[in-house]
């Protein structure tokens, strides 16, 4: 983190966003030391970084699990059923969007259409597209990931 | 034995489907010379439906292939090398032989998608051999004034294909005619609408292009800044646009006196976006580049007037960047040889949902929408009965099938009550509920709205809860009046395009299809069987073997009966999940 804020020396405003981006990346997640760090370093009050990061989908508050699933929510994903794996997966996990499964296996994530519509439904483990899901095959895919 | 050249598919699409095993296989026998074929690699060609692809060169000519797993691929290669001849059964696109996919090619023009799946995306060599910043050159050499090269542009009549449709010509002409030390010229690559992936593959596929087209727009504008915004959620469109750059100012297509043009300096850098669809508008947009949180802002002024950082700024899309070489190259007449009277060239189309031949398309504006669904895309799935296409993503609307003789042209789908936008087509077929689809864009907007004005805020909400309760058959007598008051008065009451266009999908689909939401209201019905809690299920006795699995599988336990006896769902415990008609192997349950 030091590092990343040491890259950005003499940064304004304009690098707000790509330094939240950096450190969520290198963390996993921000956290609210975090942001005062980030607040400090770009003389900008908290409440403002705050603002910025809860208005954009991208940043999280909570770590990420060992498997990040993003479920993607175009509308050829939905109307192929992206509805249906969702709420297995929530079923499965027992989490919500945007949370982390207890153990610190899974984060389940519902992100905008990630272009690969001619999968659909798409979701993403990790960045590794999986191609098609259902609300059945998902389940074999956890289990795998389980073991 | 010749040497033949396999050429892989590695658009995103196509690494999830498996491109990528397939290119490290083939990489695999050239090594150990197993086979003697040189790999390269390209970018998406548009027939998502048959990914993976291998194009094989052989002295003959080219032969595209479809559905490539490990064992096919080793078969074509023994096919090419020992009997030098084509596997035909797995050729899905030759101009050496006939086949069934060729429907999907008839009638495609390809301009801005010209170097998608030809060249190889991460070398500028290959881009340069095709033309590439040839336009540039053009300029550079026949000292084509600044004027001019808008005269060009305003000439082809091209239109912003962002989904405004605004003159690009005109645009430019607009923020040329502003004076100011410095002015930017942007990119919008924040392709957000759901269903959409037309400027995903041109990112992938063609980076260069929309490079140079930026070139040639910021020379005519004067702009010294370039900034390409591009959706976080494009992770390989980052890293491909990002080499490109780099290729560019290596060969001197940026820096300082490009192309010794004297005082014409550029620099083009990618920024982030950090996932929100609201900043697919130009001014949440360039607030969103300068760290802030990205919500629109009034217009006037205009960004050609004050844009970004407060100076002039000229926004284009990445499609309509990509013509802009091509037109250069070729001129304006030529160009708006395609298309209608008031809609010139040519349109990139994503085409998804219920579709046989889903993928990406380039065909003239002016085509039907009863041509892209039945002849390029080749009907829908299953042979079932086609109900509607979406367009233009959540600001859009569906048109239905009695009016699939619309053709897409910015005027005649605007008549509709939908919008051009993009160019995301998703086609619904009869097991589609309308309802739900607006339901489904309604819960997008409403997340999506940034929470500036009142009625884009607090109204999407409160339509996405009268939709909400309508699938949940607890609709009400005055429910469609209420949807369509609120409709209008958010269309009135928003700033930006996106509360402007977030009631379309509703208003459209009341227009298009009201009796399906008098079914919900009244009858408590859904026509297309799709919302699950206005369903009843019931076991067919004489289909029934007594094997338990549906009791076994059902959430409620709302299925009795012993083994090997006729089983019995209660309804005051059902909870219309339809797990049982998924797991049910002899289709005894019967669906209502």
């Amino acid at each position: 983190m030091e590092k990343i804020l040491k890259k950005y020396k003499h940064a304004s405003r304009d690098n707000l966003i790509p330094i939240l981006q950096e450190v969520q990346d290198k963390e996993g997640f921000l956290s609210e030391k975090m942001l005062v760090k980030i607040g400090k370093h770009l003389k900008l009050p908290v409440s403002k970084i705050y603002g910025v990061a809860t208005f954009y989908n991208q940043f999280r508050f909570q770590p990420k699990g060992k498997y990040h699933i993003q479920v993607c929510r175009g509308t050829a994903c939905h109307v192929l059923g992206s509805a249906s794996v969702m709420q297995e997966l929530k079923k499965i996990l027992k989490i919500k969007n945007d949370e982390t499964t207890r153990d610190g296996l899974f984060s389940l994530e519902i992100v905008a259409c990630i272009g690969a519509c001619g999968l659909a439904p798409v979701i993403a483990i990790n960045g590794e597209f999986h191609a098609k899901v259902s609300s059945e095959s998902i389940k074999k895919i956890i289990k795998n990931l389980k073991k | 034995m010749s040497k033949i050249i396999a050429i892989v598919g590695l658009g995103s699409c196509g690494i999830a489907a498996g491109a990528g095993k397939i290119f490290d296989k083939l990489n695999l026998f050239a090594e150990s010379k197993k086979y003697d074929v040189l790999v390269k690699k390209t970018s998406c060609i548009g027939m998502c439906y048959r990914e993976p692809l291998v194009e094989i060169i052989d002295k003959f000519g080219k032969y595209l292939y479809g559905g490539v797993d490990e064992n096919i691929l080793e078969e074509i290669l023994e096919q090419h090398t020992k009997k030098q001849s084509p596997l035909n059964k797995y050729v899905v696109h030759s101009e050496l032989l006939k086949t069934k996919d060729d429907v999907f090619w008839e009638g495609q023009i390809k301009i801005a998608l010209r170097h998608c799946g030809y060249i190889d995306p991460e070398s500028i060599e290959e881009y340069e051999k095709y033309d590439g910043y040839k336009a540039l050159r053009k300029i550079a050499d026949k000292n084509i004034s600044r004027d001019d090269v808008i005269k060009e542009i305003l000439d082809s009549g091209l239109r912003g294909r962002g989904g405004g449709g605004f003159l690009t010509g005109l645009k430019w002409k607009f923020a040329k005619a502003e004076v100011s030390d410095v002015k930017y010229i942007i990119c919008n690559a924040d392709e957000g609408d759901p269903g959409a992936f037309m400027d995903k593959n041109l990112l992938e596929g063609d980076p260069h292009s929309i490079i140079e087209g930026m070139i040639i727009g910021a020379y005519a504008i004067g702009a010294s800044v370039g900034i390409v915004y591009c959706r976080a959620e494009y992770p390989l469109a980052i890293v491909r646009i990002n080499i490109a750059l780099e290729q560019a100012r290596k060969n001197g297509y940026l820096g300082k006196n490009i192309m010794n043009i004297k005082g014409f300096d550029l620099d083009i850098y990618v920024k982030e976006g950090a996932g929100a669809f609201v900043c697919g508008e130009e001014t949440a947009l360039m607030s969103s580049i300068e760290g802030k949180r990205g919500m629109p802002r009034k217009r006037p002024p205009y960004p050609a007037v004050s844009g970004l950082w407060k100076e002039p700024t000229n926004i284009n899309n990445v499609e309509t960047y990509s013509n802009v070489s091509w037109i250069i190259n070729k001129g304006a007449v030529a160009y708006s040889k395609y298309g209608t009277e008031k809609s010139k060239g040519t349109k990139a189309f994503s085409l998804t949902g219920k579709i046989n031949h889903g993928g990406l398309i380039e065909v003239p504006m002016g085509i039907s929408i009863h041509d892209i669904v039945f002849k390029l895309g080749g009907g829908i799935q299953d042979g079932k009965k086609f109900k509607a296409v979406q367009l233009g993503g959540p600001s859009g609307g569906c048109i239905p099938a009695h009016l699939d003789n619309t053709i897409v042209d910015y005027d005649s789908v605007n008549a509709t009550g939908a919008i051009m936008g993009s160019g995301g087509i998703v086609v619904m077929d009869e097991t589609t509920c309308m309802v739900d689809i607006a339901r489904f864009f309604l819960d997008f907007t409403q997340k999506e709205s940034c929470g500036k004005c009142t009625f884009c805020r607090v109204g999407t909400k409160r339509m996405l809860e009268i939709l909400t309760r309508i699938t949940e058959g607890e609709g009400k007598d005055g429910d469609i009046e209420t949807l369509e008051t609120l409709s209008y008065q958010i269309k009135d009451g928003s700033l930006c395009g996106l509360g402007q266009t977030a009631p379309n999908p509703v208003l459209t689909t009341i227009k298009y299809f009201r009796e399906e939401y008098e079914a919900h209201i009244n009858d408590k019905r859904c026509p297309a069987g799709s919302c699950t809690k206005l369903l009843s299920y019931e076991i067919i006795p004489d289909l029934c073997t007594g094997c338990r699995i549906c009791a076994i599988n059902c959430p409620s336990s709302a299925i009795d009966g012993a083994k090997k006896e006729i089983h019995f769902i209660r309804q005051s415990d059902c909870i219309s999940c339809g797990i049982c008609v998924i797991k049910c192997n002899f289709d005894a349950i019967k669906v209502y």
